[in-house]
């Protein structure tokens, strides 16, 4: 197998690996292990300093978007600049706060950065280029996001400081709720494409439908993808949610008695989390790394799923940039009464659209058009409520001034 | 018996959870308690790992860590009092408690070794997460559905119980 | 792949967790470190059903379907009773179990 090959398709990069340190006379298990780590090492390496990358460009698309300049010194448009801040973050001085636990206080960020490297093992980045296809590889994302809200906790309780403890609970709260929207519109593309394995999911989306439309999940159940996007910026933590953080009600939220380097953990935590629920957005509803020619150069892969990936990030920018934060109430409100019902929904379409005629075709269009008429029936329904709500309280204030003139 | 690459990991993963468990029963502090407890949960995953049992393993961390262990610390915080006392954390039964521990661990250790198991040295072949899901529907419908009753009494009933008056 | 470890050590193992269990639940005075002990139990009883499942009949997953029935009443209690050990903190202002002796007039 020459080089070209492996370029061609790096998915075949494994096992050739594992034939040569075979032929080097390597026992089978020694070559399993010496495989497993360098692709660990490799997946480790690559999520952790694409952090830096995605910090300039979270404060470059931000200032844009804000019509301010963004990081310019440091380096040609101001590249270097998370370098900079990395210098930074190791010169501080690192504190541990009087009457800290300082078992869970030093656990704490490790565990946020090794639930969201984990994650990292289930993303396809091009055809079979996956840490491991999981046969429950969807489950196990939403179980490893399960793990971020105990770190959180334990931040917020071994820092001994109250506005960090409310923090701690105030992630539970909301990641907790936000996970029930975020799992079932994952269920709902998995009962139609009848797998939870990442590389399998890519692979099904790459069937077309009726011989030439893209079979994205996107275009299958858009209400689904909508509702796994708005969980997403709860569960990346990120504007209108970015309730933990809340700068001027809770000061910083778990983090805030941390500093130096144990700060910047949890820092690329919140990074690496928005790039790793983009990549789950692009594989599971945006097909991943399908895209014209795959089958013939896999490699492609890697650029469409990029570019998927990107596109999705973006949109979490943006929306960070442009909307201010809700209260918490209204926060959990929009979580129980509007999008875990709009979730059941879609789901149950899901169920019943994936068997109702033998042409899956067919009805992948039903599967589509009731997610249309779910999405409107809810807008409809929610910007009825909306309006009510306005029209009570501008009454209520009219009455008021009313009174006092 | 020739000891492999599998067993070592299988003693590392069993000590590593036997370990936690003894720091849940014996930790001075409740919540170091709970810590110890959430690597106890994470070693059991790993064992359902070892043993091909995928799903469990996940449902394991979902479930355990991500619902049970955060409910335990929560409760914890809530009742933060219970923490600064400065009482011993074992009762006067303690004592006896551990020999019927050790004892009844003698005991099954003596039976389970003795019992020739009718083991079946077979690999997995069948699509197991196809298996449970049909399994769950069919075969086991009428528990499933009452599991899923019981979970809606104990939501309900929880937060009756806990709600503030 | 066929399995490598006997069964008699995950048996062992589990009951081992079992063991280390009770002795939380008989010995804390805690609630929620008896709840705890509880826990470890229910996961010794797991890995059983799990490792019988494996090694006995392999092809089939009644043992792993109830250990997912287990895992789900597991949840249930836990919620229960920590919900009950809220009440109880709320009204006597301590969870020692020792100290919750109302009936004894």
């Amino acid at each position: 197998m020459n080089l070209l090959d492996l370029i061609r398709d790096p998915s075949q990069i494994g096992p050739w690996f594992y034939q040569t340190m075979l032929g080097w006379g390597l026992q089978p298990w020694l070559a399993d292990l010496i495989g497993d780590i360098i692709g660990v090492l490799v997946i480790v390496l690559m999520v952790i300093n694409s952090a830096i990358f995605l910090i300039w460009l979270e404060r470059k698309v931000a200032a844009r978007l804000q019509d301010r300049v963004g990081p310019n010194r440091a380096g040609p448009y101001g590249l270097l600049q998370t370098l900079a801040d990395v210098v930074k973050l190791l010169t501080k001085e690192d504190i541990t706060p009087d009457g800290a636990d300082r078992v869970s206080y030093n656990l704490a960020p490790a565990l946020m950065v090794m639930q969201i490297v984990m994650v990292a093992a289930i993303i396809p980045v091009a055809s079979g280029v996956v840490g491991a296809n999981l046969s429950v590889g969807l489950l196990y994302f939403v179980a490893m996001s399960g793990i971020a809200s105990i770190g959180a906790l334990m931040a917020g309780w071994a820092s001994n400081n109250k506005y960090a403890l409310l923090g701690g609970f105030r992630v539970v709260a909301q990641l907790m709720s936000y996970e029930i929207p975020l799992a079932f519109s994952l269920l709902a593309a998995v009962i139609w494409s009848g797998t939870m394995a990442t590389n399998t999911l890519a692979v099904k989306q790459g069937e077309m439908l009726f011989g030439f439309l893209p079979g994205w999940n996107l275009f299958v159940m858009p209400f689904a993808a909508l509702i796994f996007f708005i969980a997403t910026l709860a569960e990346g933590e990120r504007a209108p949610f970015d309730l933990l953080e809340a700068e001027s009600e809770i000061v910083a939220g778990p983090n805030i008695e941390y500093s130096g380097m144990k700060f910047a953990w949890f820092y690329l935590q919140f990074f690496i989390n928005s790039l790793l629920l983009s990549a789950i957005f692009a594989t599971v509803f945006l097909g991943g790394w399908q895209g014209p020619f795959v089958d013939r150069f896999p490699i492609l892969g890697l650029l469409y799923f990029t570019a998927k990936a990107m596109l999705v990030l973006f949109g979490l920018m943006w929306v960070r940039a442009t909307y201010p934060r809700l209260r918490i109430d209204q926060m959990m409100t929009f979580c129980w009464k509007v999008l875990v019902p709009a979730t059941l929904v879609v789901v149950l379409i899901s169920a019943i659209g994936v068997k109702f005629t033998p042409d899956r075709s067919l009805n992948a269009v039903i599967i589509s058009a009731a997610n249309l008429v779910a999405l409107f029936v809810t807008l409809g329904i929610l910007g009825r409520t909306l309006r009510r709500q306005v029209e009570t309280r501008k009454a209520d204030l009219q009455a008021k001034i009313a009174a006092r003139a | 018996m020739e000891i492999t690459f599998f067993h070592v990991i299988f003693l590392v993963v069993a000590a590593f959870t036997l370990v936690c468990a003894l720091g849940v029963v014996l930790s001075r502090n409740l919540f170091h308690a709970s810590i110890w407890l959430i690597g106890a949960f994470a070693g059991v995953a790993i064992l359902y790992w070892t043993m091909e049992a995928e799903y469990l393993a996940i449902a394991q961390i979902m479930v355990y860590i991500g619902a049970i262990a955060t409910l335990i610390v929560f409760s914890i915080m809530l009742s933060r009092g219970m923490m600064l006392g400065r009482a011993p954390m074992n009762n006067f039964q303690s004592g006896i408690s551990a020999v019927v521990a050790v004892l009844l661990f003698g005991i099954l250790a003596l039976v389970l070794l003795q019992i020739n198991w009718p083991v079946v040295q077979q690999a997995i072949t069948s699509d197991q997460i196809a298996q449970l899901g049909e399994a769950l529907v069919s075969t086991y419908v009428v528990p499933f559905q009452t599991i899923a009753v019981l979970l809606s009494v104990a939501l309900i009933g929880a937060i009756m119980i806990a709600r503030e008056h | 792949m066929t399995p490598v470890i006997p069964l008699s050590w995950y048996l062992l193992l589990a009951a081992a967790l079992f063991s280390i269990g009770l002795y939380g639940a008989l010995a804390r005075r805690n609630a929620i470190g008896v709840l705890m002990g509880i826990e470890l139990i229910l996961n010794a009883v797991n890995i059983n059903l799990v490792a019988f499942n494996r090694y006995i009949v392999p092809q089939q997953v009644s043992g792993q379907i109830f250990a997912i029935f287990v895992l789900a009443i597991a949840a249930a209690e836990a919620a229960v009773g920590l919900a009950l050990i809220i009440a109880i903190y709320r009204s006597r202002a301590t969870v020692n179990l020792d100290e919750i002796d109302l009936l004894k007039g």
